[in-house]
């Protein structure tokens, strides 16, 4: 029950995908999250339901559309076609931008609860010190925010890690390219190689546990601090 | 050279045409009942809140009118909330310094003054969060000051702290009252501080708003409800001249040869101070009073007289030299002495606080 050097590369893959997705998340997030935590426009709901939808739907569904957009004459693939670049059907590219849709709310919704608790009057008193906009979200804001980008990028990176089917409705299951840990071990137990499933399941399990615990002390920890 | 304020502020609980100017030096109450629109007024006059239609100059820099509306971050000026709003993550003394590093320089407050007028030099390196109510009002305070402002804006900055709190803040507010050589507009519904801190008030009275007037005037004007109020009071300023070591009094002269002697010693001879006088605590004689106990006693002139219907007391205003001061007393007495605005008489002032 050890490791094989194709179980190391899905694993060292399935880290990149994990850690791509979530710095892009980040970035995307940030002023999305911002935006849904400040608007007052009526439509933001129509938004925020958008970016839930992948909570509620099952990744397969998610998956069968993204597929016929990436594929070469779907829009997506059409429209990268016309830019002389190759569609994302079944490359690790294709994972990244997968991967970002599917784990947007987990991301997005720590991040816009941190900022919604951030006091408008904090802000305005920012504003009257001579803080300009950008400089109040970066002076104040994002530190006072912190902890939600920390649970936004665990939760981001494990939820990524953890995907599966639709990994494997856009990915397919090439070897360093689009197989995860998680479509090895599906693999694995369809050859019957139960020994193998276990020691990539096991080192799944010991991963997500090791992630989540810090991230629910600190949050407790934030929790009675601000008291 | 002032600031004038002219705004059409509307709200979904009201509506509110203000056009006020303020005097560019000493501190100015918005004075009025809870939610009849000061803070609006004044978030108007930062920039906080947007109306299309205003205008507003400070001193002849235009901040806002028809086409152009300066961004609050460009405001030089100083907000204090009634919440603190302190930035938590920051220590006090970062606190300080974020106004001040994001403007230009400008000699000003030192650092040092401002950290020793509100008497905070002791939690520079505390967090907000471990800071009492007062303390972190008088950091907000002196935040907004760091950031060298040309104009203070205070909202109600005593609202939120309790009896013991408030007076944490008082002292430190008088002392800035009589140091600050910008203009200060504060937002208040206790007539208690306004009596102590503001030398001019604008009073919000339901929709309408009296021009900006002396502290003194608007005291004591029997057209305005605060001469009408039962705890109704004058406020003199004056000048303490000595104190009497033997009687351990001290004089305050506040016209021509006319002072008041108050208990204690009050302070450097020089020094300007504020007496409030409770109208029902001055009496009105019409012969020079003779072996009385009572200390203070001034020729005056009977201004007006406010018949208050219904009520068995009669509110009167009087000049002393030229200082207004209010008495109130019943209408039997009034009757008796046949009081007529003009009338020469003599007032005797029992006590009289000094603020």
């Amino acid at each position: 029950m050890t490791l094989s050097s194709a179980d190391f590369t899905a694993l060292a893959l399935t880290a990149q995908l994990a850690g791509l997705t979530t710095l892009v998340l980040l970035l995307v997030g940030t002023p999305l999250a911002w935006w849904l935590a400040r608007s007052t426009q009526r439509w933001k709901v129509l938004i925020e339901a958008v970016v839930a939808l992948p909570l509620v739907l099952p990744p397969t569904v998610i998956g069968f559309y993204l597929l016929i957009a990436f594929a070469p004459d779907g829009f997506v693939g059409q429209a990268l076609n016309s830019l002389g670049l190759a569609p994302l059907v079944f490359t690790f590219a294709g994972l990244v931008v997968g991967s970002v849709i599917f784990s947007m709310p987990f991301v997005v919704q720590p991040l816009q609860n941190a900022f919604a608790a951030i006091g408008e009057q904090t802000l305005e008193a920012a504003a009257t010190l001579g803080a300009s906009p950008l400089d109040r979200f970066f002076s104040i804001a994002v530190p006072l925010a912190w902890p939600g980008y920390l649970t936004a990028a665990v939760l981001g990176f494990a939820h990524t890690v953890g995907e599966f089917g639709l990994v494997l409705m856009i990915g397919g299951n090439i070897p360093g390219e689009t197989q995860t840990a998680s479509i090895s071990i599906y693999e694995h137990v369809e050859s019957l190689q139960y020994g193998q499933a276990h020691a990539l399941a096991a080192t799944l399990l010991l991963f997500s546990v090791l992630v989540l615990i810090p991230v629910y002390a600190l949050n407790r920890h934030v929790r009675m601090a601000g008291r | 050279m002032n600031i004038k304020a002219r705004f059409e502020i509307i709200r979904s609980a009201f509506q509110l045409s203000v056009d006020v100017a303020i005097p560019s030096s000493g501190v100015t109450a918005l004075l009025g009942p809870s939610g009849c629109g000061k803070t609006s007024l004044l978030r108007a006059i930062a920039g906080l809140d947007r109306h299309p239609k205003g205008r507003l100059s400070i001193n002849g820099t235009v901040w806002q009118d028809a086409g152009s509306f300066v961004a609050p971050h460009l405001r030089r000026l100083g907000f204090v909330f009634q919440q603190a709003s302190l930035f938590p993550h920051l220590t006090v003394q970062n606190n300080l310094n974020y106004g001040a590093r994001r403007r230009r320089k400008k000699t000003g407050y030192q650092a040092h003054d401002v950290i020793d007028l509100l008497g905070i030099g002791h939690l520079l390196k505390r967090r907000p969060s471990t800071l009492s109510g007062g303390e972190q009002q008088r950091v907000a305070i002196a935040r907004a000051l760091h950031a060298q402002p040309d104009l203070l804006l205070l909202d109600e900055p005593l609202a939120a702290l309790d009896r013991e709190r408030k007076q944490d803040v008082i002292p430190y507010l008088e002392t800035l009252h009589q140091s600050l050589s910008i203009p200060v507009v504060y937002v208040s519904h206790s007539l208690d501080e306004v009596a102590r801190l503001a030398d001019h008030v604008v009073l919000f009275d339901g929709n309408h708003i009296q021009s900006c007037q002396s502290v003194e005037r608007v005291f004591t004007r029997l057209d305005l409800p605060l001469a009408a109020h039962d705890d109704a009071e004058s406020i003199i300023e004056g000048t303490i001249r000595r104190f009497d070591q033997v009687d351990g009094l001290t004089e305050i002269e506040f016209a021509n040869n006319c002072s008041f002697w108050v208990v204690g010693d009050r302070g450097h001879p020089g020094t300007k101070v504020r007496l409030r006088i409770a109208a029902r605590d001055v009496s009105l004689t019409l012969k020079r009073p003779e072996a009385t106990s009572i200390l203070n006693c001034f020729e005056a002139k009977v201004d007006a007289i406010d018949a208050q219907h219904g009520k068995p007391q009669v509110t009167v205003r009087l000049l002393v030299g030229d200082r207004p001061l209010l008495s109130r007393i019943t209408r039997k007495s009034s009757k008796a002495l046949d009081l007529v605005p003009g009338m020469s008489l003599y007032v005797q002032v029992k006590t009289a606080a000094v603020a």
